[in-house]
Order: C-alpha cells, then sequence, then structure tokens
C-alpha cells in the first residue's frame, strides 16, 4: 500500500497545533468549517501529554497532573520540533518535564511505561503522540479514519521544523496536505465567510497565543494574501497574564496567611496557583470578576479571593501595553501607517481579553475595524480561527494529488512581483497637483492584476481627459489651529478640563501623491451626467493596457504602456 | 473583484490637449511570495503553471530575489561576554550595565524594542539555568537572573528612560579646550551633543553641523540647547525605601530624603548642560567667523558711508567753487558792462552836447527863423528858447537824426523849414502844443 492516500480515499480535516493549545476543524457539507470538541468537550485541548503508570492523558486532563505529576507531563514542545537544543528555549517548561538534549534533537525523560523506568521520549515521538490523539479524536466525531490535515504553522517555522512536523505527522497516520501560516488562516476564516466582500485591503493578524505572541501584515488583493511583515515575540503572551494574576493572588494569600508560604515558591503550590490563575484570567474576559478558589494552596491553606476585572486590568496594563506597541512596531516596519491597515484581526487565545482589542482599537484610527469578540459581533472566535482557516484550505485541495499540490505551492507560482506604488486616475483636475488621485489598483498588489472603476464626469459632461498615474501614499498631517484665547487654561478652570483640552490631536489623513504619469486618453462629447468605465490591465511583465468607455454609450477608447526595459 | 465607485468627476479635457508620445512604464516592482491559499490563489496557480513542471533548480531561480519578511538570526547583536560580569550577583542590579548584559553595548539608549526583544531571547538560549542543568551543569542562574532583570528594566519604557537617564556609559565627556582647538570640534564635541540630545523631549534633535553650517542653522542648534527640554530624572539613584509597613516614619524620611536628591540631581544636570552649551559656543569658530563677518559687514557699511558722506561734502564744495566762480565772473561782466554803459553815456552825452551845438548852430545860422535884417534881441531869444525847448522835447537819437538833417545846410529858409517840419513832428506827436514855439509858429 502506498504511504499516500490517493485522494480519493482522503478524510482530511485542519490542525492548529500550538506550545498551549491544539484544535481541529473539518469542512461540512455545505463547506463551512467547524471546530471538533474532542470525547472532554473541549475545543482548546491543551497540547499536554502525561503519563500515569504507563497510562497516557491528553489535553484538561493531562494539564491537571501538572500539580502532580509535572515530572511525566510534557507540555510546550512544538516550538522544539526540528530544533537542535542549543537553539531552543526551555523557560516554559520549567513546571513540566524539562527538554534535554538528544543526540541532534531535543527530547523529555519520562516514566512513560508501567515499569515505572525513565524513558527518553524525543519531541518527535511526543508530537506524533499529540497528533495520533488529534486524529482518534476526528475521526470519532466524524465517524471515518481522518488521515490527511492541513497544519498551521507560525510564519518563522523552518523549513526544518516544517519537515519535523510533517515526519511526526505521518508517523500518526496523518499526510500533511499542506503547511499554511497561521495568521493566514485566519484571514482565510474571515474571507471564507458567505457574507465576506472581496476588498483590497491591508490587514493586521495579531495572533496572541499562550507563550509567544506572532503578529503580521498581510496586503489581502483580490483574494490574494502576501505577507508584508511579520513580528513574534517569545517575551509577552498569555503566560505573562498568568503570571501577573499569580503575583497578585500569592501576595493576597500571604495577607491572609501569614504562614502559608508564598505559593510560588512551591512547585506544587505554584502549579496549582497558576492553573486556578489562567482560569480566573478566562472568566474575567467575560465577567466583570471573578473568583479564585483553591484548596490547599500552600501548606494546606484554603483560600478564596475575588478579584474584579477593573482590577485585572490595572495591574496587567503594562503587559496590555506592550502587545499594543507590538502591533504598532509592525505595523512601522512593512512601511505603513497605522491609517494604512483597515482591519485587525485578533487571534489566539488571548485575543479573548477585552482590554486587549479595545487599546489596539485606540491606538489606531477609527477607519481600523478590530476583529474580536469584545470589539465586533460578527467577530469568530480567536481560539478558532487558525484550525478553521486550515479546515477550509484542507477542504480546498483536498482532491488534488499530493503532486500537484507541491507544485501548485512551489516558488514558480507563488513568486510574484508585486506593485510598488498604486495605480490611478486624476479627478477634478487634468494638473497633477490639484487634481485628485483616486486608485484603482493599491500598491502591493500581485501581477497580473485587473481592475475596473465607475468616475463620475462634469455635470455637463462634454469632453474628459483620463489621465492614470502612478501614486505614493502619503499622510496629512494637519495641526489643529492655537486655541482661541478666551479659552486659555485659566487657573479657575478645575484640573479635569485644563486636561482634557490640553493638547488637541492632530489630524492624520491619508492621501496620494502623484508620482509618474503614465498614460492620457481623450473621450469626447460624453453625454450629460454619463458616467465612464475604466478598466485598466496589469500584465505580468508590468505592461498594461487600459480599456475607457462612456457606461451605455457609443465613446470609448484604449492605450496602454509597454514592460519596463522594453521600450 | 467587484467594480468601484469614483464619485469625483474627470477632468475636462483642454482645448489645447495633445496625446502624449513619449510612454512611461511603471516603477519597477517588487518580488513577493503569494501565500498559496485560498481559493483565489487556485485559480491563480493554475493560470500560472499551465500543467507546467517545476523543478528543484526553478525553485532557487524564483526564491533569488524575493522580498524577506522575516527576520534573519539575531546575529548582529553579539558581544564577547566579560566573565566578570557572568559572575554578576543579580541582587546587585542597581550596579549592572543592562545594554552589556544583553550584548547592546553598542546600541545603549539607540536600540529598539525588538533588538531588545531578539537580543534578550539569544541570551535566553544561551544561558537558561534549565539548560544548563539538563546538560549536567549546576543550577546556578545568577547570570540569568541578571539577564531578567535588565529585560525587565529595558523593555518597561519608564523604567528604561530612569535607567537611561543614569546610564554613564552611554555619556559623552566634554573635549577639553586644548583637544578642541587640535582641531576637532565638530568631530568631538557632535558626539557630546548626539549623546546629550537622547535626554530630549524634542526629536529629532538638532545636529552640530560642521565649518559650512550657515548662520541660521548654527543660531538654531544654539537656540535648541539654551532651551532645551530634558526628560532626564534621577530615581533610578533613589536609596532604596523600606518596604515594611512597621517602619513608617523611617520609610517616609527616606522618600523625602530621595525626593530632595532628585531635584538637587536635576538642578545639578541643567547647570551642567548649560555650562557645556557656554563652552562649546566659546570654542566655536563659526561664531567668531559670523562674529567677523558681522563686523565687516558693518565696516563696510561705515566705510560705504564715510565715503558717501565724503563724495557728497565734496561735490558740495565743488558745487559752491563753482557757484562763486560763477557769480565773480558774472560780477566782472556786470563791471564791464557798468563801465562799457558809463563810456557810451559820455559818448552820447558828447554826442547830443555836440548835436546840440549843431542845432543851436544852425537856428543862428537861420537867422533866429528871421527873414530879412538883422533879429531882434527879443527873436532871437525867442528863437533859442524855442530851439531848446525842441531839444528838450526831443531824445537824443531824434537829436542826432535831426542834427544829420541840419548838418551842412546853409540856407536859412532851408533850415527854418526843417525846424517846422520837427515841430510839426512833435505836435502830432503830442509832446508839444499848436503854437507853443512862437518863432516858428
Ligand atoms: N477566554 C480567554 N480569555 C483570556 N485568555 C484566554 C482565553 N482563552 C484562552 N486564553 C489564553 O490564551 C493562551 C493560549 O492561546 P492559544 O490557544 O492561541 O495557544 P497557542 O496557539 O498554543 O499559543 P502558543 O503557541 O503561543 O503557546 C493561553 O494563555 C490561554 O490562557
Amino acid at each position: 500500500m502506498s504511504e499516500e492516500e490517493s485522494p480519493a480515499q482522503r478524510v482530511a480535516i485542519g490542525i492548529s497545533f500550538g506550545n498551549s493549545y491544539s484544535s481541529i476543524a473539518y469542512t461540512s457539507g455545505e463547506g463551512k468549517a467547524e471546530v471538533i470538541a474532542n470525547e472532554e468537550g473541549d475545543r482548546q485541548i491543551p497540547s499536554i501529554l502525561s503519563y500515569v503508570s504507563g497510562e497516557e492523558f491528553q489535553g484538561t486532563q493531562a494539564k491537571a497532573q501538572l500539580v502532580r505529576n509535572a515530572k511525566n507531563t510534557v507540555a510546550y514542545f512544538r516550538d522544539f520540533l526540528g530544533q537542535d537544543f542549543k537553539s531552543i528555549d526551555p523557560t516554559p517548561c520549567h513546571h513540566s518535564a524539562h527538554p534535554i538534549q538528544h543526540e541532534s534533537t531535543v527530547a523529555f525523560k519520562i516514566k512513560d511505561k508501567e515499569d515505572d523506568t525513565e524513558n527518553t521520549v524525543t519531541v518527535s515521538e511526543i508530537t506524533t503522540r499529540h497528533l495520533r490523539k488529534l486524529k482518534n479524536s476526528a475521526s470519532d466525531y466524524l465517524g471515518k479514519n481522518v488521515n490527511a490535515a492541513v497544519i498551521t504553522v507560525p510564519t518563522n517555522f523552518s523549513d526544518a521544523q516544517k519537515d519535523a512536523l510533517s515526519k511526526a505527522a505521518k508517523d500518526a497516520g496523518i499526510e500533511v496536505l499542506q503547511f499554511i501560516n497561521e495568521p493566514v488562516a485566519a484571514v482565510l476564516a474571515y474571507d471564507a465567510r458567505p457574507e465576506a466582500k472581496l476588498a483590497d485591503k491591508n490587514i493586521v493578524v495579531a495572533d496572541l497565543g499562550g507563550t509567544r505572541s506572532d503578529v503580521a501584515v498581510i496586503a489581502s488583493r483580490g483574494g490574494m494574501y502576501s505577507i508584508l511583515a511579520t513580528a513574534h515575540d517569545y517575551d509577552v503572551g498569555g503566560a505573562q497574564l498568568d503570571e501577573v494574576l499569580m503575583d497578585y493572588f500569592a501576595k493576597e494569600f500571604l495577607k491572609k496567611w501569614k504562614n502559608g508560604g508564598d505559593p510560588r515558591v512551591d512547585d506544587r503550590a505554584s502549579a496549582k496557583l497558576k492553573l486556578e490563575s489562567e482560569a480566573v484570567k478566562k472568566a474575567l474576559s467575560i465577567g466583570s470578576s471573578a473568583n479564585f478558589s483553591v484548596e490547599s494552596l500552600s501548606k494546606g491553606f484554603d483560600f478564596t479571593c475575588s478579584i474584579n476585572r477593573m482590577r485585572y486590568e490595572t495591574i496587567s496594563s503594562k503587559v496590555f501595553a506592550t502587545f499594543v506597541r507590538l502591533v504598532l512596531n509592525v505595523v512601522e516596519k512593512a512601511q505603513l501607517d497605522p491609517l494604512d491597515i483597515s482591519e485587525i484581526i485578533l487571534a489566539g487565545g488571548t485575543a479573548h481579553t477585552p482590554r486587549i482589542a479595545s487599546s489596539l482599537a485606540s491606538a489606531f484610527p477609527e477607519s481600523t475595524t478590530v476583529l474580536a469578540p469584545s470589539t465586533s459581533a460578527t467577530a469568530i472566535n480567536p481560539s478558532e480561527l487558525a484550525a478553521r482557516g486550515a479546515a477550509i484550505q484542507a477542504s480546498l485541495i483536498q482532491e488534488f494529488e499530493t503532486e500537484d499540490i507541491d507544485q501548485s505551492t512551489h516558488p514558480m507560482v507563488t513568486v510574484t512581483p508585486h506593485l510598488a506604488r498604486a495605480i490611478g486616475v486624476l479627478c477634478i483636475s487634468s494638473d497633477e497637483s490639484t487634481g485628485v488621485f483616486r486608485h484603482l489598483v493599491e500598491a502591493e498588489t500581485p501581477v497580473p492584476v485587473r481592475r475596473t472603476a465607475i468616475i463620475a464626469t462634469p455635470r455637463e459632461g462634454g469632453d474628459v481627459l483620463v489621465k492614470i498615474c502612478e501614486g505614493t501614499r502619503v499622510i496629512k498631517v494637519t495641526k489643529p489651529e492655537p486655541k482661541a484665547n478666551g479659552k486659555a487654561a485659566d487657573d479657575s478652570d478645575d484640573d479635569e478640563d485644563s486636561d482634557e483640552s490640553d493638547e488637541e490631536e492632530e489630524l492624520r489623513e491619508k492621501t496620494y501623491k502623484v508620482e509618474n504619469v503614465l498614460a492620457e486618453a481623450a473621450l469626447k462629447g460624453l453625454s450629460k451626467g454619463a458616467k465612464v468605465e475604466l478598466q485598466i490591465n496589469v500584465a505580468a511583465d508590468l505592461s498594461c493596457t487600459f480599456f475607457a468607455r462612456e457606461v451605455g454609450g457609443k465613446v470609448a477608447v484604449r492605450g496602454g504602456w509597454k514592460a519596463p526595459g522594453k521600450a | 473583484m467587484t467594480t468601484f465607485q469614483i464619485g469625483l468627476p474627470l477632468p475636462v479635457l483642454s482645448a489645447d490637449w495633445s496625446a502624449p508620445t513619449e510612454s512611461k512604464t511603471l516603477t519597477a516592482a517588487t518580488d513577493r511570495n503569494i501565500e498559496p491559499v485560498g481559493p483565489h490563489f487556485l485559480a491563480h496557480a493554475r493560470r500560472k503553471r499551465h500543467k507546467r513542471t517545476f523543478s528543484e533548480d526553478d525553485r532557487i531561480q524564483a526564491q533569488t530575489n524575493v522580498k524577506k519578511v522575516e527576520d534573519e538570526d539575531a546575529g548582529e547583536i553579539s558581544e564577547p561576554e566579560d566573565p566578570l560580569m557572568l559572575s554578576r550577583d543579580a541582587k546587585d542590579w542597581k550596579g549592572q550595565d543592562h545594554y552589556a548584559v544583553l550584548g547592546l553595548s553598542k546600541y545603549r539608549f539607540k536600540a529598539t524594542e525588538d533588538q531588545i526583544k531578539r537580543a534578550h531571547r539569544k541570551k535566553v538560549l544561551k544561558h537558561h539555568p534549565d539548560k544548563k542543568a539538563a546538560a549536567g551543569g549546576t543550577e546556578d542562574d545568577s547570570f540569568f537572573k541578571c539577564i531578567q532583570k535588565a529585560t525587565e528594566i529595558l523593555s518597561d519604557p519608564v523604567k528604561r528612560r530612569q535607567f537611561d537617564s543614569c546610564d554613564e556609559n552611554a555619556d559623552v565627556e566634554p573635549p577639553s579646550k586644548k583637544e578642541t582647538q587640535k582641531g576637532n570640534f565638530y568631530k568631538l564635541w557632535g558626539k557630546v551633543f548626539e549623546a546629550e540630545g537622547r535626554f530630549s523631549r524634542n526629536q529629532p534633535v538638532p545636529k552640530l553641523g560642521n565649518d559650512k553650517s550657515t548662520k541660521p542653522d548654527v543660531e538654531h542648534f544654539y537656540n535648541f540647547w539654551y532651551n532645551f527640554d530634558s526628560w532626564r530624572s534621577f530615581e533610578y539613584q533613589d536609596e532604596d525605601v523600606p518596604d515594611d509597613n512597621e517602619n513608617r516614619d523611617q520609610k517616609r524620611h527616606v522618600e523625602r530624603k530621595n525626593q530632595n536628591a532628585r531635584r538637587k540631581k536635576k538642578t545639578e544636570d541643567t547647570a551642567r548642560l548649560r555650562k557645556l552649551v557656554d563652552d562649546a559656543l566659546a570654542l566655536d569658530e563659526r561664531i567668531k567667523k559670523f562674529r567677523q563677518a558681522e563686523h565687516a559687514q558693518k565696516n563696510k557699511k561705515r566705510l560705504e558711508k564715510e565715503a558717501a558722506a565724503k563724495r557728497e561734502a565734496e561735490e558740495a564744495a565743488k558745487a559752491k567753487e563753482e557757484e562763486a566762480k560763477l557769480k565773480a565772473e558774472q560780477e566782472v561782466a556786470e563791471k564791464a558792462a557798468k563801465a562799457d554803459g558809463k563810456k557810451a553815456k559820455e559818448a552820447a552825452k558828447n554826442a547830443a552836447k555836440k548835436n546840440k551845438r549843431v542845432v543851436r548852430g544852425a537856428t543862428k545860422e537861420a537867422n533866429y527863423f528871421h527873414s530879412g535884417g538883422a533879429a531882434t534881441a527879443a527873436q532871437i531869444d525867442s528863437a533859442l528858447n524855442d530851439t531848446d525847448l525842441i531839444i528838450t522835447k526831443i531824445d537824443n537819437e531824434e537829436l542826432a537824426a535831426l542834427t544829420a538833417k541840419l548838418n551842412g545846410k546853409k540856407d536859412p529858409t532851408e533850415i527854418k523849414q526843417i525846424f517846422l517840419d520837427e515841430v510839426k513832428g512833435l505836435v502830432s506827436a503830442g509832446k508839444l502844443k499848436e503854437g507853443e514855439a512862437k518863432s516858428l509858429a
């Protein structure tokens, strides 16, 4: 039997495999992606395996073992795959099995068999076991043997890491049809909704996970996606928010039980503290307050304590600010302005946090939509975005031969020239300095491309000029008019008032500057109230043809320009 | 793609428009990977593949110019680690050079947030105690704690500023007068101002420039530094405040002490910077140059003014002289004229005298207008009176004319007739009354 299932026998799912959590999703007959709950009813399945007397536990059950059986519990291992020991960060594994060097790879020493001996289990083997569990959960749910998947990976996952993951999946009986980038999966999940409209826009995907945060700026052009910039931050994620709460509750505990001992110092106490802190954190994403309650937290002392959202947001404000800076930095790295960003998709478990979404919304202009549960009623659950996107992609390609998929994702196909500048038309005046540039094709659009616009004409109709130009986006900054003297900060004004009016914000607008006139054409004798349809076609070699005509009329003109270097 | 609407009208075609002849081309495009994801990509792939098969060579070929979006490894951040630093105790974190701990000594206040993150990660990968323990080493995590502390401070904007405020390693001592005068003013002081500029609330900070800088630039530079708005503060050097609740008074005391110390240091720092700017200004050759230029400018103006005044004075003097000369000449001329007039008058007078004598002589010649015999004394008297009367009534020219008529005449009748005509003329001119000259009536 061949190792790869023929397309006809394939049962493919989407898998999101994170360091903290994994999700599995499939696409229903109607093309709708659904995230599958495992036997325990979890849709976010902790990426954790634990062994008790040879019995293997996964997910939430395994996570619970972090308290009593930390040494035989393997967690936060995804990023170790395909890496040598030198280049891994063991920080997240401090309270579970520690990674060790094993030959050229990473492994864990655990008692995973009944006989109580310590075995060295490679990260590849751990991954295989984890994926096998996921596959089984999906197979049980679908009633069919799942044998293929699209798996999401971070944008900086190296080829070596992908190869290792591919092999581990194969060992679990899963053919990896394709690896797709996590942020792109999130965009696809949104774009695959029936109500979604194709538009040219720049999107930021902020994937805020447990052990890391990844941000990508993506140019979305006619349903095709290109990554413009990324950033990865391993120092800020859900774990940092857990820590803030752990510190808080530990201090509260110490206030109450002077002899209780610091729960952060003792391994078992700190594991309990962490688990409950994470639960409190999640509860605070929905409720305005939450209860911390652990029996025998430390030295036999029980502890209950409640916290409201305001307090939580205050003590976490530094972490929140870091998220916002991270996002702003990537936009800058992409050489864009916040005004260029139409949407911010918040993905990853930590994206449920309302304050992160609202902080981002206020750091960006009003024209930027923040897609998160707390800021948008139509937002998709951020924890499910990657798995859903993977499931949609799986349904798109599961019919193809493996060779076909390989060839279609080949750089010969994916590497594409992207326009350096926008292409558009001058309106109102034919003079480049007074005319208003309106784009048809945005910068960073891959070629070939075709765009069509319907353009108004002067009220009387007559003869018009179609002047096609290249333009660059400029940000126009208008400083506020200095306040009239009458309302100058007066001593009698109370503080609150003067604080507000203290510094008025400057007005920032997005406009275009004409860089280069590409072509001109005349349309003569338009009727009163006529509209002009203009179509621009840019070929892969950057040559172009355009076609302008009066809508419903006879007047028409065509033109174009050559590819560079072919004068 | 749906067609989109542009609500602004196309421009009106101007009457003199003609289609451009030269054709332009698009700006060179950027090669990027499009993500092989989604239905639209599949359509793209179908079009682009055309059932072709690509090889490994094609892969390499296609990828040569692709714009990278993932950062390379943090390779740029690699400084040798000082063994002394590696054995530091994290408890003494205030004394530690956080930038050196992360291997960012070169960058310091200039390090970006991203650089700090990547430097931190690199250090974590290298020094994580769990890794050392797993490799059979000791679980000595003191340097790791230093790393964590350094990151905690440098990635917190507030704490980082506090540390940067007191980061002596980023200070550039101003050069001495001697050093400066060796001729490296711009290089030496430029560094000093660049370092000081990190404390400025207003960015970017103007640069010192060079000997070609314009006067307004230099003035702007010093104005900026004399009105420097600094965020520098000194809480990093605070004395530790006891954090138990027992000793409130002691706590308050230390806090107050810290407040005062901060204020004092801030004042000193402001004064230090002021002096620094004073020193630079004093050594700045451009200031001298500008002053000289200004001086020269002023001098030039003065000289010009003086010259103008001189010229004016000279011109005035000349004019005066000329006027005087003219006047003198005029006087001479007048005098001469006057003298001439006198002579003429004299001559005229003499001529008149002579003429009168001729006229009177003619009267005598005409026998005092008496026909027949000798004239009586009364007749003579009357004729002479009338002759004088005529003479007084006529001017010199008429007298000359009369004289000319009488000249050489001997015939008394003829002479008398001339006199009679003269009287007639005078009467008709209204100068004599009819019969006034009795002897000639
Ligand atoms: N409702 C919620 N509110 C706040 N935080 C949440 C919520 N749900 C999950 N999280 C947090 O999200 C984090 C997990 O994110 P995610 O599911 O994206 O994991 P992941 O992709 O495996 O992350 P990574 O690989 O970075 O560790 C955890 O820290 C978890 O506590």
